[in-house]
């Protein structure tokens, strides 16, 4: 009976409190969730846009491309920005994102040294505005926004890609967090299921909870060795405030944030989602359902700072990794 | 935000749905399972013609009792027109006329038949020879050539008329007979052929019953009177294999014309046909009872759109195994409905043919999209180009199948040729972004799905079941509703978050 072993009860799942799809779909996204607002969050252009309105920190945007004939003024665009990223505003699981990080007169260099024309940046562009990254191949907008400085105090965690930050914001309680960890095997990408590792953060404290890579357990960073249990995400209050003021920007009740920590400027949000995924339950070892059940009881109006309390009270939790002495092989 | 409406509707939905299920039953005496009666073919012909704005007779041949089949009843559809049924020694026949016609006419008739397989036709005598009228140079040669040459191997008559059939339609057609066929077709030939050598033969129509099919015509095949037997023996003109196939329907079966239109032209006649089971006893009452306005079934409706609506109301099955595998099971598919319509060709290809050639057609697809890809194309156009090439696929593998001699492999051109294209759009993309297991993995979901639609679709009890009894769609509707409303796991989480349930970490 070995491949049973590899099955649990529904019972089980329902004792730990686990979310699936079906219940996702229809308690939480059907229920919550306007269709109306779903186009401010799946075009990021529209959702820095609001954000700026807002007074949400996002990377600042340094211009948009919206028609094929404007992507000659791109050289003027991007000319005196040192680096720059240019996205298309309706890209999917980080595709068609050029990172510049130096330029000078004629040349631009990417991260990894590749030097680039500005008639490579024009072609990657219109490329853009063709819909080749967009979903469903759409016609798309191009835009390009300040290079984010990443916070030295995570760049030992991550290989080649930026560690982001989710957070699944309830009914503007942020309810659970988790960071993704891109690797190797992920190819730079913080996508879990491409094997990024991604860690459990406890909502008190932003310190690690827990880790996991392919769905299994891990305790260090399987390429930098880095120990997961000293992690913890500097400047937490301040994240987890601007997470939950994203429910007042958008109205969306059941959302994803992605956020990631620029070492001037702090927590800053890069996208929202409105049909997050479940594998933060696998991240933290436990079920939404509990802490979305305790939300929804909740009749009080309260402020973002008193919805981040509330959360950071309610939803503190002891880490699951020991500490090690140092970096022990995997 | 209450859910009494939604309970409401499904409740009533069930009950009505069960309420006219179990009338149907009680009333009319439609068993649940199918096979425990009798099995009834519905055959209907549909004559149309043009009219030449004046008086027309048309004259049509009507089937008898026959070995296998029994007439039970018949009907005829022919607003404005007298009708008379004449029987003489070779057949029955309907006579249509009317004292002004013009433009297009059409004349229904429709008759059912039980499957009996030991009913005998009635005796009939053989026809007298037909005075043979004389060949001319050189044709008379070949003639004699012909039925010297199948005279010598043969031994009886019946042997000789299958000689005969090889020596001209056969692989053994030689230059005599070449010669022959310039002259006449193969079946007018053979029954000439036979009478010159004083056999008594003639050609009658058969229609080949095949479930739920439409716009078929009859097929000419041979009767031959052996003196031995004192009985008729049926060939096939193209084969020259002797008996009569279990499907096969002797529409006319005395050697006359089927159709004759007098005052009109373009005259032709085709055929639909459904079979379902019913007991003896109910065909009959089914026919007291089929000219009450009460009776608002799909079955009575012309056989042409009832044989459509056996496989529309199959659909609802399919959606509801397709709705049960995602909500329940979790299998991912690549486009929710696309499984449907694939296990819809899998009907008409039969299940292994169907499985190798979608495989064939997606694999192919998928490396002409691969090189597409390279092209850089919008999405229309490109979607378009694998549109064109699947097409091009299914012809050149339909060309190959029948040159091996896969009759089977024909069957291919039943494929949703648009859903394939998207299906190999989709598939590519997933590649491209996710990688080959991604794809390994959707469109074996796919491919699952379709087979569980296939098997569920193509069991006979649900055949009948969803087409005998309506309000089933209706418990269908409700059950599907029920299936939306599902808040719980899907079989395959359980497994996606087990390591969760695993005790603490570190140990």
């Amino acid at each position: 009976m070995n491949w049973l072993s590899n099955w649990t009860w529904p019972t089980r799942l329902r004792d730990k409190g686990i979310i699936g799809m079906n219940r996702r779909n229809i308690r939480y996204i059907g229920r919550y969730n306007n269709r109306r607002l779903y186009p401010l969050v799946d075009d990021k252009l529209q959702t820095k846009l609001i954000a700026q309105t807002h007074g949400v920190t996002t990377p600042a945007l340094i211009g948009t491309v919206t028609t094929q004939f404007g992507v000659k003024r791109i050289g003027a665009i991007l000319k005196k920005h040192q680096g720059f990223v240019v996205k298309p505003a309706k890209g999917s699981g980080g595709k068609g994102i050029l990172v510049v990080d130096n330029a000078n007169a004629d040349d631009f260099f990417k991260p990894s040294g590749e030097r680039l024309t500005l008639t490579d940046i024009e072609r990657h562009v219109s490329n853009i505005l063709s819909g080749l990254y967009s979903l469903g191949g759409s016609p798309d907008v191009a835009v390009v926004e300040t290079l984010i400085n990443f916070e030295e105090s995570l760049m030992a965690y991550t290989y080649e890609g930026v560690p982001d930050i989710r957070v699944i914001v309830f009914q503007g309680y942020p309810v659970m967090a988790m960071m993704r960890l891109s690797t190797a095997a992920s190819d730079g990408k913080a996508n879990l299921h491409q094997g990024a590792v991604g860690v459990g953060i406890d909502m008190a404290s932003g310190h690690a909870l827990r880790g996991v890579q392919f769905d299994r357990p891990c305790h260090c960073h399987p390429d930098t060795q880095q120990d997961l249990a000293s992690l913890v995400v500097p400047q937490w209050d301040t994240l987890l405030n601007l997470a939950a003021s994203c429910y007042e920007m958008t109205g969306l009740g059941y959302l994803g944030t992605d956020m990631v920590l620029d070492h001037e400027d702090g927590p800053m949000l890069l996208e929202l989602n409105a049909r997050p995924g479940l594998a933060i339950q696998m991240t933290n070892g436990e079920g939404l359902r509990r802490r979305l059940d305790l939300i929804e009881q909740q009749t009080e109006k309260r402020s973002p700072e008193e919805r981040v309390a509330f959360a950071q009270h309610h939803f503190a939790r002891q880490s699951e990794l020991v500490e090690h002495p140092g970096p022990v092989d995997a | 935000m209450s859910r009494l409406p939604f309970y409401l509707i499904v409740g009533f939905l069930l009950i009505v749905g069960i309420a006219m299920t179990a009338h149907r039953h009680l009333q009319f005496e439609i068993p649940w399972l199918p096979g425990e009666q009798r099995q009834v073919w519905e055959v209907e012909a549909m004559v149309t013609y043009n009219a030449n704005d004046g008086p027309v007779a048309v004259d049509f041949a009507l089937p008898s009792h026959q070995q296998g089949f029994r007439v039970l009843t018949e009907n005829t559809a022919s607003s404005g027109y007298g009708l008379a049924y004449q029987a003489d020694e070779y057949g029955r026949r309907a006579n249509w006329t009317v004292r002004e016609a013009s433009g297009e006419q059409q004349l229904y008739y429709s008759v059912q038949l039980l499957v009996a397989p030991k009913s005998q036709p009635e005796v009939k005598t053989p026809p007298e020879l037909a005075s043979t009228t004389p060949w001319e140079r050189p044709y008379d040669t070949a003639a004699n050539q012909v039925i010297e040459r199948a005279w010598s191997r043969s031994a009886n008559n019946a042997t000789f008329a299958r000689e005969l059939i090889r020596d001209i339609t056969g692989e053994q057609q030689g230059e005599n007979a070449r010669l022959l066929l310039t002259q006449f077709d193969s079946t007018e030939l053979i029954v000439r052929l036979l009478h010159q050598a004083e056999v008594k033969a003639r050609a009658v129509s058969g229609l080949v019953l095949k479930d739920g099919r439409r716009r078929q015509t009859l097929s000419s095949w041979l009767q031959v009177f052996s003196q031995d037997d004192e009985q008729w023996w049926l060939f096939n003109p193209a084969t020259g294999e002797r008996g009569k196939p279990d499907n096969l329907l002797l529409w006319e079966a005395g050697g006359q014309a089927v159709l004759e239109v007098q005052g009109g032209s373009d005259s032709r006649v085709t055929f639909s046909m459904l079979t379902h089971s019913q007991p003896a006893a109910a065909a009959v009452r089914n026919h007291l009872s089929d000219d009450t306005l009460m009776n608002f079934s799909i079955h009575s409706l012309p056989l042409e759109e009832q044989a459509l609506f056996q496989t529309i109301l199959l659909i609802p099955i399919g959606a509801l195994v397709v709705v049960f595998l995602r909500v329940l099971v979790g299998i991912k598919t690549s486009g929710t409905f696309m499984p449907v319509l694939i296990a819809l060709a899998f009907i008409q290809t039969s299940l292994v043919t169907g499985l190798v050639g979608f495989l064939l057609i997606v694999a192919v697809g998928l490396v002409i999209r691969n090189y597409l890809s390279y092209l850089n194309l919008l999405l229309v156009a490109r979607v378009s180009a694998v549109i064109i090439t699947v097409i091009a696929i299914i012809s050149i593998f339909s060309v190959i199948a029948f040159r091996l001699g896969l009759n089977a492999g024909l069957t291919i051109t039943f494929f949703p040729m648009i859903i394939l294209a998207w299906t190999i759009e989709r598939m590519s993309i997933l590649w491209e972004e996710e990688g080959p297991k991604e794809v390994l993995i959707q469109g074996g979901g796919s491919l699952m799905t379709a087979v569980v639609v296939y098997l569920a679709m193509n069991n006979p009890m649900v055949r009948h079941i969803t087409f005998n009894f309506l309000g089933v769609q209706l418990i269908l509707m409700a059950l599907i509703l029920l299936l939306g409303n599902y808040t719980g796991y899907r079989l395959l989480e359980l497994r996606r978050f087990k390591p969760i349930t695993d005790d603490e970490p570190g140990v």
